[in-house]
C-alpha cells in the first residue's frame, strides 16, 4: 500500500497533466460562509446531466485559500477552472471572457449588468461577460428589537441620522444593562457605508481615488470618538492588529449588542442561532448628509483564461447564470439576489422563518437605493488597499497609537503608495 | 502490542541496508573513502539548493524590483528603493517618523518579544527542570504534563487561548465569580502583548524542560555527596556545583529557544492578529502581510523586509555560534 | 500509599520544598490541561450555549417536551416570578416581551409569563452534532491518510537526509566542509514563511503543485536536523569507526551499522520534531494543495472557513480533531518521546 503510494506520488505530475489533456474534468474551487458550495455541488448535478461527458469537480477550500493561493497559482498559470471568488477586480486579468459561449448575451447583460460592470477593467470598450455573481450583498444594521421593547425606546424610523441610532442605542443599553450599543465589522467594507453616508466621496471626477475627504474625516472623527466612550463595541476594532477581519455577531446572538453593522450574509446564521430568544429585525442604513448608503458586495463564480475547456467552463456559467438555477440556489443559501428579473420577482425562501424572510427584504429593497458611490467604490480595482489602509489605520487612532490626524494621512500615503505599485 | 511494529521496522532497516550497500559501495571505488563525504551530503544539498537557497537568491530579486506583478519577469527594477523605504527613518526611537511605521513597531515588538520570551522561558523550564528532578513519585507522568503542550499545532494553542481570553471567555468569568475586576485581556495593549508571552512559553515550555531535565540527571551524585559533607548550603551548591555543569546544556536551550522566539508567528497571528492597533505585531506578520495578505501585494517590499531579517538572524547565528564554542572549551 | 506520596529526597521528612513541589506540580496539570480540557467541553457545546455568560461548566440543553395539542415538542421554562412563580411550564410562543405558556399537565389554560420572570430548564446533554456535521461533509478517513502520508514520507526522507549530511559534516575532512556547514547554519534561523512565493515559484516550475511531493520535498531538508545530528555525531568517538573500516567495512556499512544507531537519541528527538512539524503544518500545505482529494487533514477541517462568519462551535469541534490523533499516540509513546529528549541533551 505505502510502496503503490510513494510510486503513485512521483507519477503524479504526469496523470495530472494527462487527465487535464482528456478535457470533460472542469474543476471548480469554491469557498463558502454557508452553503453555497453545497447547493452548487447539487444544482451542478443538472449540469452534468444535461452536458454528457462533461463533469464538475467542486473543490470545497478554506476562503484564505481563494485569498492567497489562486492569485499565485494563476500567475503561474495554473489552478483551478472556476473559482468562487470576491476580488472581481483584482482576478479580473484571469477571467475568461464567456461571451462566445453563451447561448444569450444580452439575457445576462440585463440580468447581471451591474455586477457585470465590476469586472470589466479593461477601459470603456470592455463588453466581456467574466463572472456570475451567486450572492448579492448588501452591508447595513441589525437591531435586536426586544431590547428596545424592554427599555421601552422607541426605535428611530426612517430617515434617522446615525446620531439618532446612537443615542437610541446608549440608552436602551443603558436601561437594560447590556454592555455594546453598537458594533461594526473590522473591515474596511462596512467602514465605507457610513463614510459615504457621511458625505464621503472616495473618488474624484476622473475616477482616482482621494480617500481621504471632508466626509471621510468626519465619519472618522465620529467614529473614533464612539470607541472611546464605548458606544461602539472596543473590542471589534481594537481587538485585533494588521487588516484582520473580525465580526461580532457573537455579541448580537447573545443579546448583548443593541445594534450591529453588518451585512445581509448574517441572515441565515441569526435565523438558526438567535431562534426564538430575542426579536431581532434589519433596518434601513441611517443617514448622514451624504445619503443613507450601505455598500453593495459578493461573491461572484469565475472561469480562468489557462482552462483547457473553455467552451464547457462558458456552457457552466450560462447555466449558473439561468434564472431558475438562481432561485433554486439561492433559495437554499438565504442570499439576495444579483440577478435583476429575481430581485424584481423575489424568491421563495426555503424553511425562512418570518423574520429571516422581512430581513432579506429589507436589504435586498435597500440595495436599490444604495449611492451611486457605493457601487463605484465596490467596483473598482483596487479598493482593496484602501479598505486595507483604513483598517489598519483607524485601528491605530482608535487604540492611540498615532493620532487621528496621523492616521488620515497615512491612509492616503498607503492607498498612493498601492496604487503606484499596482500600475 | 508494539512487537510487531518493532520487527517489522528492523525488518525494514536491514532491508534500506541491503538496498543501497552496492550502489554505494560502487560509489565508494569511483571517489575515493574521503570524496564519498560529498556523497553523503549531496541528496540534503540539493534539496536544500532548491527549496532554500534558490529561494533566497530569487528573493534578492524580488527585493530590487517593484510593482504587484508576481513573475520576475513582469517586475520593474528599482534598485535598493525597497530597503530605502524600510530604513527612512526621522528618528530610529519613534516609529511614527518613519515611512514604514508598522516595520519598525515591529521590529521593536520583536525584539522585546524575543527578549522577554527566552528570558522566562530559561527561567520557567529550569525551575520545573529542577522540581522534577527531585525525587518525586509519578515523574515519568509529570514529565508528560509539561511536555503535552509542545506537540499541539500553533493554530490549535492559539485557538484555545483565545476562546479562554476573550471577553467573555473563562478567565473573566472566574475573575468575576470572585469579584475581580475583569479585563479585556486581548484589547488593552500591555496585556495582550504578556499573553502572547505567556501563551508561547506555555507551548513551548516542555521541550526546553525535558532537555534541561537531562541536563541536571547527567550531573554525577557523588558531587553532590561531597559537597553535603562540607555542609554547603542548598544555595551554595545551587550557585557553584549545579549551575556551572549545567552550562552547556543551557547554551543548547538557549539557541534553540531564540531560534524559535524569531520564528513565532502562526500563534500569535491567530491569538491577537497582531493587535490591538500593532502592539503584537512581529517582523514575520509585517512580511505575510505585505507580501500575501494585502491587495496589492508588494513582494518587493516584503522580500526587503525578508533579506534584512535574514541578515539580521545570520549575524546572531555566528555571535551564538562562538558563544558555544567557548562556553563548550571552558 | 500515603508514605509512597511523600517520598522525598532522601530522608522521609515532609517539608516546605516538598510542599512547594507538590502544589507547583499540580497547579502545572491544571494550567497544562486545564485549557485543553475546557475546549473540549466547550465543542459539545451548541452555538447558543456557547455565548452564554458566565458559561456553564458541562454542556447542557435545553428541555424539550410534547404537549397534547400541539406538534412541535415545546421548550420547558422555569418561572422564576410573578403569578406563576416556581412552576415549570412549556412555551408555546413568545410575543415581545410576554410569553405565552402552558401547564404539560392541564394544556387547556394558556398562561402570560414576563420573559424576564422564566429560566430554561436544562439537562446535560452533548451537541454531537459539531462533529456528525464535520463528519458528514467529508471523508475523514481519506484526509487523515493524506496527513499520515505526508507525515511519515517526510519524516523517513528528513531523518535519512539528514543524518547523511550530518554523518558527512561530522565524521569527514574535505575541502568546503566549513563553507557548506556554515551555509547550513546560516538558514537556521531563518522561517520558511518569508520565502513562501519563491519557494512557491520553484515547487510550481518543478510540476509539484497539487501534490503531496510539493509538501513534502521542500520541508525535508531542515537545517535544525542536520545541526541537531552533526553536534550529537562529534560525541561519537572516530576509533569506533575506524575499528570498523580496519575490518574491511565499507562506509555505507559505517555509517548505517554504526553511527546510526548510537545516533538513536538524536534520531528519536528528529522524529519527533519533524512528526510535529508535518502534522501541524497549515499555511504552505494552503499554498500548495487546492484540490480536495489531496487536503491534509488541517486543510479539510479549515475548508468550513468562509469569508465573513466565525462559528465557534465548528472551529472548536475542528480544534479537538486536530489535536486527538496526536494526543494518542502521545500517550502511547509519552515514554520513549520524552526519554527520547532526555537522553540527546545528555552530552
Amino acid at each position: 500500500m505505502r510502496k503503490a503510494s510513494l510510486l503513485g506520488g512521483i507519477a503524479f505530475a504526469g496523470i495530472v497533466a494527462a487527465s487535464a489533456a482528456s478535457a470533460a474534468e472542469l474543476r471548480f474551487a469554491c469557498y463558502q460562509d454557508g452553503t453555497e458550495c453545497d447547493a452548487w455541488a447539487e444544482a451542478i448535478k443538472d449540469f452534468e446531466a444535461e452536458n454528457e461527458g462533461t463533469t464538475v469537480v467542486v473543490d470545497v477550500v478554506p476562503y484564505k485559500s481563494i485569498v492567497e493561493s489562486l492569485p499565485l497559482q494563476l500567475a503561474g498559470g495554473e489552478g483551478p477552472d472556476l473559482a468562487r471568488v470576491t476580488d472581481l477586480g483584482g482576478l479580473a486579468q484571469y477571467m475568461l471572457d464567456i461571451t462566445p459561449y453563451v447561448a444569450d448575451a444580452n439575457y445576462l447583460e440585463e440580468n447581471f449588468g451591474r455586477t457585470l460592470a465590476w469586472t470589466r477593467v479593461n477601459g470603456e470598450d470592455d463588453k466581456g461577460i467574466y463572472a456570475i455573481m451567486d450572492q448579492q450583498t448588501a452591508t447595513g444594521p441589525f437591531v435586536n428589537k426586544t431590547l428596545f421593547d424592554q427599555a421601552e425606546v422607541e426605535m428611530p424610523g426612517e430617515g434617522a441620522t446615525y446620531e439618532d441610532w446612537a443615542a437610541a442605542a446608549r440608552q436602551v443599553a443603558e436601561k437594560t444593562q447590556v454592555p455594546y450599543p453598537m458594533a461594526m465589522d473590522r473591515t474596511g467594507h462596512r467602514y465605507a457605508g457610513p463614510a459615504i453616508s457621511y458625505g464621503a466621496k472616495y473618488f474624484n471626477e476622473d475616477g482616482k481615488p482621494i480617500t481621504v475627504d471632508d466626509g471621510f474625516r468626519a465619519f472618522s472623527e465620529q467614529f473614533v470618538a464612539w470607541n472611546e466612550d464605548g458606544t461602539m463595541a472596543k473590542e471589534v476594532w481594537a481587538g485585533a492588529g494588521g487588516a484582520t477581519y473580525q465580526d461580532a455577531a457573537a455579541e448580537f446572538t447573545n443579546g448583548s449588542l443593541v445594534m450591529y453593522i453588518s451585512g445581509s450574509w448574517q441572515i441565515g446564521r441569526f435565523g438558526r442561532d438567535i431562534g426564538d430568544a430575542f426579536d431581532w429585525v434589519a433596518v434601513p442604513a441611517p443617514c448622514g448628509p451624504g445619503g443613507c448608503t450601505g455598500i453593495p458586495g459578493g461573491a461572484a463564480v469565475a472561469g480562468f483564461k489557462h482552462t483547457s475547456s473553455p467552451e464547457e467552463v462558458g456552457k457552466l456559467l450560462d447555466f449558473m447564470a439561468r434564472e431558475d438555477v438562481q432561485a433554486r440556489v439561492l433559495a437554499k443559501t438565504k442570499n439576495i439576489p444579483a440577478h435583476q428579473g429575481l430581485q424584481q420577482s423575489g424568491i421563495e425562501y426555503e424553511n425562512a422563518t418570518e423574520q429571516e424572510q422581512a430581513a432579506l427584504k429589507v436589504f435586498s429593497s435597500a440595495l436599490a437605493d444604495f449611492s451611486p458611490v457605493a457601487f463605484e467604490f465596490q467596483g473598482y480595482k483596487h479598493n482593496r488597499a484602501i479598505m486595507n489602509a483604513t483598517v489598519t489605520r483607524i485601528t491605530q487612532a482608535i487604540v492611540g497609537e498615532s493620532t487621528l490626524d496621523e492616521a488620515l494621512e497615512r491612509i492616503d500615503a498607503d492607498v498612493a503608495e498601492a496604487l503606484e505599485q499596482a500600475q | 502490542m508494539l512487537a510487531p511494529v518493532t520487527s517489522a521496522a528492523s525488518w525494514l532497516y536491514a532491508a534500506a541496508f541491503d538496498l543501497f550497500e552496492r550502489p554505494m559501495l560502487m560509489l565508494q571505488k569511483m571517489t575515493g573513502a574521503q570524496r564519498i563525504a560529498w556523497v553523503f551530503l549531496l541528496p540534503n544539498l540539493l534539496i536544500f539548493s532548491l527549496f532554500t537557497f534558490l529561494p533566497i537568491i530569487l528573493n534578492f530579486f524580488y527585493a530590487t524590483t517593484g510593482s504587484d506583478r508576481i513573475l520576475l519577469q513582469d517586475r520593474p527594477f528599482v534598485g535598493m528603493a525597497n530597503f530605502a523605504s524600510l530604513l527612512r527613518c526621522a528618528d530610529y526611537l519613534n516609529p511614527n517618523s518613519c515611512e514604514r511605521d508598522i516595520f519598525w513597531r515591529a521590529v521593536y515588538n520583536t525584539g522585546w518579544f524575543v527578549v522577554l520570551q527566552v528570558g522566562f522561558m530559561v527561567a520557567f523550564s529550569l525551575l520545573t527542570a529542577l522540581v522534577l528532578n527531585r525525587n518525586i513519585p509519578f515523574r515519568g507522568f509529570f514529565r508528560s504534563v509539561f511536555f503535552y503542550p509542545v506537540l499541539l499545532s500553533p493554530v490549535v494553542v492559539a485557538l484555545i487561548w483565545k476562546w479562554i481570553l476573550q471577553r467573555y471567555g473563562v478567565l473573566n468569568a472566574a475573575l468575576e465569580g470572585y469579584g475581580l475586576p475583569v479585563v479585556n485581556w486581548l484589547v488593552e495593549g500591555d496585556w495582550a502583548f504578556f499573553w502572547i508571552v505567556f501563551v508561547s512559553i506555555w507551548a513551548h515550555m516542555g521541550f526546553y524542560t525535558l532537555i534541561l531535565l537531562a541536563g541536571l540527571q547527567a550531573i554525577p551524585a557523588d558531587v553532590y555527596e561531597a559537597a553535603e559533607m562540607d555542609g554547603a548550603s542548598k544555595w551554595r551548591v545551587f550557585s557553584r556545583i549545579t549551575m556551572p555543569l549545567l552550562m552547556p546544556t543551557m547554551v543548547v536551550v538557549l539557541v534553540l529557544s531564540l531560534i524559535r522566539a524569531v520564528q513565532a508567528f502562526d500563534e500569535i497571528f491567530v491569538l491577537t492578529g497582531g493587535g490591538p492597533g500593532s502592539a503584537t505585531l512581529l517582523i514575520l506578520q509585517f512580511i505575510y502581510e505585505t507580501g500575501f495578505a494585502f491587495r496589492p501585494q508588494l513582494f518587493g517590499l516584503a522580500a526587503a523586509a525578508s533579506l534584512l531579517m535574514a541578515a539580521v538572524l545570520f549575524a546572531l547565528t555566528l555571535l551564538q555560534l562562538r558563544a558555544t564554542r567557548k562556553s563548550a572549551e571552558g | 500509599m500515603f508514605s509512597f506520596l511523600t517520598r522525598t529526597r532522601g530522608r522521609g521528612r515532609f517539608d516546605l520544598t516538598d510542599w512547594l513541589t507538590w502544589i507547583y506540580l499540580f497547579a502545572a496539570i491544571f494550567l497544562m490541561f486545564g485549557p485543553v480540557a475546557w475546549v473540549a467541553l466547550s465543542s459539545f457545546k451548541t452555538e447558543a450555549a456557547l455565548q452564554e455568560y458566565p458559561p456553564r461548566l458541562l454542556p447542557l440543553a435545553p428541555v424539550t417536551t410534547t404537549v397534547e395539542g400541539h406538534e412541535e415538542p415545546l421548550q420547558l421554562y422555569r418561572v422564576t416570578g410573578g403569578e406563576h412563580e416556581g412552576r415549570v411550564l412549556a412555551q408555546i410562543r413568545r410575543i415581545g416581551l410576554m410569553a405565552q405558556m402552558v401547564d404539560p399537565e392541564n394544556p387547556d389554560e394558556r398562561l402570560q409569563v414576563s420573559i424576564n420572570d422564566r429560566q430554561p430548564v436544562r439537562e446535560f446533554a452533548l451537541a454531537t452534532e459539531n462533529y456528525s456535521r464535520l463528519f458528514q461533509r467529508f471523508n475523514f478517513m481519506l484526509y487523515f491518510w493524506n496527513s499520515v502520508f505526508i507525515t511519515v514520507v517526510a519524516t523517513i526522507i528528513t531523518v535519512l537526509f539528514n543524518s547523511m549530511a550530518a554523518f558527512a559534516l561530522s565524521k569527514y575532512r574535505f575541502r568546503g566542509r566549513t563553507v557548506v556547514f556554515i551555509l547550513i547554519i546560516a538558514t537556521l534561523m531563518i522561517p520558511p514563511t518569508i520565502n513562501l512565493i519563491p519557494i512557491y515559484m520553484v515547487v510550481s516550475q518543478l510540476g509539484l503543485v497539487n501534490s503531496p511531493w510539493g509538501v513534502i520535498w521542500p520541508a525535508v531538508a531542515t537545517p535544525t536536523g542536520v545541526f541537531l545530528l552533526r553536534q550529537y555525531m562529534l560525541t561519537i568517538p572516530d576509533d569506533l569507526l575506524d575499528a570498523a573500516r580496519m575490518d574491511h567495512a565499507s562506509e555505507w556499512r559505517v555509517y548505517w551499522k554504526i553511527v546510526l544507531p548510537l545516533s538513536a537519541p538524536a534520531l528519536a528527538v528528529l522524529v519527533i520534531l519533524s512528526v510535529m512539524w508535518r502534522w501541524n503544518e497549515f499555511l504552505w500545505p494552503l499554498i500548495v494543495l487546492n484540490r480536495q482529494e489531496e487536503f491534509t487533514l488541517q486543510l479539510a477541517l479549515n475548508s468550513f472557513q468562509g469569508e465573513l462568519q466565525t462559528a465557534w462551535s465548528s472551529l472548536l469541534a475542528m480544534t479537538m480533531l486536530t489535536l486527538l490523533p496526536i494526543t494518542i499516540v502521545f500517550a502511547f509513546l509519552q515514554k520513549y518521546v520524552t526519554q527520547g529528549i532526555a537522553q540527546t541533551g545528555v552530552k
